[in-house]
């Protein structure tokens, strides 16, 4: 928890000046973080409140950093605001009407809720894979190359690539390759899932996030995806919601437990689940609650 | 866990559970609802077929003073229509029965239809040799043949064993003359006439742009003296055609014995009724049921086929769709996704859904005022200025009735494809939103898609409203009797200017307008049948399309 602190305008005036080339600021970043115990942050979240309607206020000054390459799970019981958060970190609550927010969440240093930046560059660069599986009623091969489609790439080859790529990181390459053209509806729950993960993957973001992944699927295909986040990480920043603190506990590397919208402990997870600092986390993860 | 529930039904006996009555109560008024339409359909069903049946033809004897005679003849013949009684009773009130005959021969009795008390019948029979005949004027001809004198003199009379070969043949000749002649008149000497118009027409642009008049006048006359000179020469040519049509001549001789002539050029086909096998009956059966569709209708709509309708029927339709789809699904795409949900929507949508209800004549009258008057008017004055005081635009049209029941039908569509849009889930929108897609992306590649088979149901009922519309188009483009069809071989080959035949006002023009209605009433149930037939077709066709769509793109579940 005790990661360096940056001016948040110094930041983004940095931000801007580098803006066009994220390599060469990662590195910097890189260099600076090196200084400072475990992996460079990815995420910052700094003082950030989100408020549904003006008057319902759903975070509360949330302050947290997420590091790049690890597995980050937010735990809490429902309504506690975590699901909120993910969403927050590509923009997909902009789509309700009436929202507001304050503080800010810079991913990568850049500040999301910056005027200039657009959203939907954003969310190329953060994958996202939804509590429901939700393939679209296309083929198998178009679920996987919907981002790269609306992109505008049309090089037969370069889709077939990431199509393959992404299918074999998402595990499903070899139950999928000699139907790549059938529907998408076709599949199993748990395949329909890795589908969805295969999509999220197949632009290679730079964070993946997952809202409850598994809640709708049965146990094997649950040790399938928790397989497969475990070997994501190699690649991406992952940020995963779960009820289930089993599964928080095999495959994340930090965990933060909210409540009531506010943010009560971050740590690592074997030091989360085993000596927790605070007290209601300590009630919440032994059963006393929630 | 069953002996419980039979516990329970037991102790319920003699009483039902609430509610129960209703359903009854409800199912009684929808079979009720479902007995009418398959009343109405057989009626058409069974009307509208046995049209094109081929009946036998009765032979009957009257008493002496029977008033149903002709003249002092004692005999008529023709094809029994109904079997009823009479609406008046006689003296001792009882009922009389009566047949109706279809007796044909118009020109000659000045009826073709008459009804007949069974008790003046003495004899009846179905005579072998008796022969029906169709032809261009007065309906069929029901009568006996004597004789057919043919182009060169010969004369053959109805008893030698090549008579039906050589008749055939002749009626054949005649028919082939016939579609020569209308090919010449219509095709060829129309070509010649456009060409002429289209000199006039220059000239007239010339005189009104000012450009040097005398010399186009100078260019147009040579051309237009070589254009007279063509007509004259296919003007000859149909001439000798029509001539020669009269050479053959059909003697004849009527169940009351009088004897008369035609001309064969004057007929279109016969058949012996008494003598048709069942094949023979369905072989008549089809080519009159194909040639209904095909042919162009005679004798003021009573008599032929209904080919220019049917068309008329079917290309305003498909234009109507083109029209109105992609304005309907474009404004609920609009109203759906873009707009912000509030008074104002909600406003546009009550009156959107209002519209649905407004009487359609009043799209007509609005049509008329606005498409065809302030709309065409403009478009004549602006690119027809020779053309005038003759309207092209500025009159009733294809284009002017398509419009207007694309104005009438476009609630429907908004209505269903909103439905159809919102029905697209939650989840599929932010997962596309998600994987980095703009709105439009989203809506483009997975809601409009998602939607599809809903907007295809909006567009059936668009079609199934348009198709079936008479009161609006009335005032806005369709004709008793088109010359051309709107769309031909003639450049731009899509006429929208011109007018057209409609099933929908065929149907209440025959029944409704015709001079005989009891003649045209076969024609109307056969017309009303097509009109249905065409509906559903399209409307098949359509569903077919949703079927394979909603396959495709059918929602999952787990």
């Amino acid at each position: 928890m005790n990661l360096a602190k940056l001016e948040p305008i110094a930041m983004q005036k940095e931000n801007v000046e580098s803006l066009s080339n994220t390599a060469s600021l990662s590195s910097a970043l890189l260099e600076r973080k090196n200084q400072a115990p475990g992996r460079p942050d990815y995420i910052k979240v700094s003082n950030f409140s989100f408020n549904y309607v003006p008057a319902v206020r759903v975070l509360h000054n949330i302050t947290m950093d997420i590091p790049e390459k690890q597995v980050t799970a937010f735990i809490g019981p429902s309504g506690c605001g975590k699901t909120t958060l993910l969403r927050n970190f590509n923009r997909m609550n902009d789509l309700i009407d009436g929202v507001s927010q304050e503080g800010k969440i810079y991913v990568n240093d850049q500040d999301i809720y910056d005027r200039d930046l657009e959203v939907i560059s954003l969310r190329k660069r953060i994958g996202m894979v939804f509590q429901k599986s939700n393939p679209f009623p296309k083929s198998i091969y178009e679920n996987v190359v919907y981002s790269l489609r609306v992109s505008g790439q049309k090089n037969k080859e370069v889709l077939d690539e990431v199509a393959e790529k992404s299918l074999r990181s998402a595990a499903l390459w070899d139950e999928t390759k000699d139907r790549l053209q059938d529907s998408a509806l076709g599949l199993s729950g748990g395949q329909m899932q890795r589908l969805c993960i295969a999509r999220a993957i197949a632009n290679r973001p730079e964070i993946l996030l997952m809202d409850e992944p598994c809640s709708a699927l049965d146990p094997i295909a649950t040790a399938k995806i928790e397989e497969l986040i475990s070997e994501l990480k190699q690649s991406f920043t992952v940020v995963i919601v779960t009820h289930n603190m089993q599964q928080a506990t095999r495959v994340s590397d930090r965990a933060a437990y909210f409540y009531l919208g506010k943010l009560i402990e971050m740590d690592d997870t074997t030091q989360l689940f085993s000596n927790p600092s605070q007290k209601e986390t300590e009630d919440y993860i032994s059963g006393r609650f929630g | 866990m069953s002996e419980a529930k039979q516990k329970i039904g037991g102790s319920k006996r003699g009483r039902s559970a609430p509610g129960e009555p209703m359903v009854w109560f409800s199912g009684m008024w929808l079979a009720i609802g479902i007995l009418m339409i398959v009343f109405l359909l057989s009626v058409i069903l069974v009307n509208g077929v046995s049209v094109f049946w081929p009946k036998n033809v009765l032979q009957i004897e009257l008493t002496d003073n029977s008033k149903a005679a002709w003249k002092e003849s004692k005999y008529l013949a023709g094809e029994v229509r109904k079997t009823q009684e009479r609406q008046v009773m006689d003296e001792q009130g009882e009922a009389i029965p009566e047949i109706q005959l279809f007796v044909g021969n118009r020109d000659v009795y000045g009826f073709a239809f008459q009804f007949v008390d069974d008790s003046d019948i003495v004899k009846e029979n179905y005579p072998q040799g008796i022969l029906v005949m169709e032809r261009m004027e007065y309906g069929n001809m029901i009568a006996y043949p004597v004789k057919l004198q043919l182009a060169d003199g010969r004369v053959i009379s109805a008893g030698d064993e090549k008579f039906h070969q050589a008749l055939t043949a002749a009626v054949d000749r005649g028919n082939h003359r016939r579609d020569k002649i209308s090919h010449i008149e219509k095709g060829e000497i129309g070509d010649v006439n456009r060409a002429m118009e289209q000199h006039k027409m220059e000239l007239k642009k010339g005189e009104l742009d000012g450009q040097d008049v005398e010399k186009i006048k100078l260019a147009a006359e040579q051309e237009q003296a070589d254009l007279q000179e063509k007509y004259e020469k296919l003007a000859a040519e149909a001439t000798a055609l029509r001539e020669q049509q009269n050479e053959e001549i059909f003697f004849y001789r009527l169940v009351t014995g009088e004897e008369r002539s035609v001309s064969v050029g004057f007929l279109i086909s016969f058949y012996y009724p008494n003598q048709l096998s069942l094949f023979g009956k369905l072989g008549h059966f089809f080519s009159r049921g194909w040639s209904f569709l095909v042919d162009e209708p005679r004798e003021a709509n009573t008599e032929g086929g209904v080919f220019p309708a049917l068309f008329g029927t079917f290309v305003m339709t498909l234009i109507m769709c083109i029209l109105v789809v992609p304005f309907g699904v474009v404004a609920a795409i609009y109203l759906q996704e873009y707009a912000k949900q509030g008074l104002v929507v909600r406003v546009v949508r009550i009156a959107v859904n209002n519209l649905a209800g407004v009487p359609s004549i009043v799209y007509g009258v609005f049509g008329l005022g606005f498409f065809v008057y302030m709309v065409g008017g403009s478009i004549d004055d602006l690119f027809y200025p020779e053309r005038k005081p003759a309207p092209t635009f500025g009159t009733g049209g294809l284009l002017w009735a398509s419009l207007t029941m694309a104005l009438m039908t476009v609630p429907v569509v908004i209505v269903s494809t909103e439905e159809a849009l919102s029905s697209v889930t939650r989840g599929m929108r932010e997962a596309s939103l998600a994987a980095g897609a703009s709105k439009w992306q989203t809506i483009q590649r997975i809601v409009i898609p998602g939607g599809l088979p809903g907007i295809i149901t909006g567009m059936i009922l668009a079609m199934a409203r348009g198709a079936g519309e008479v009161a609006p188009l009335m005032l806005v483009g369709v004709v008793k009797l088109a010359p051309t069809l709107p769309i031909d071989t003639v450049a731009p080959f899509v006429h929208l200017e011109r007018k057209f035949m409609h099933l929908g006002f065929h149907i209440y023009d025959l029944g409704f307008q015709s001079p005989d209605s009891e003649a045209a009433k076969p024609m109307v149930f056969a017309t009303t049948l097509l009109l249905i037939g065409l509906v559903v077709v399209l409307n098949a066709a359509a569903i077919l399309v949703r079927e394979r769509l909603r396959r495709k793109y059918s929602s999952g579940a787990f």
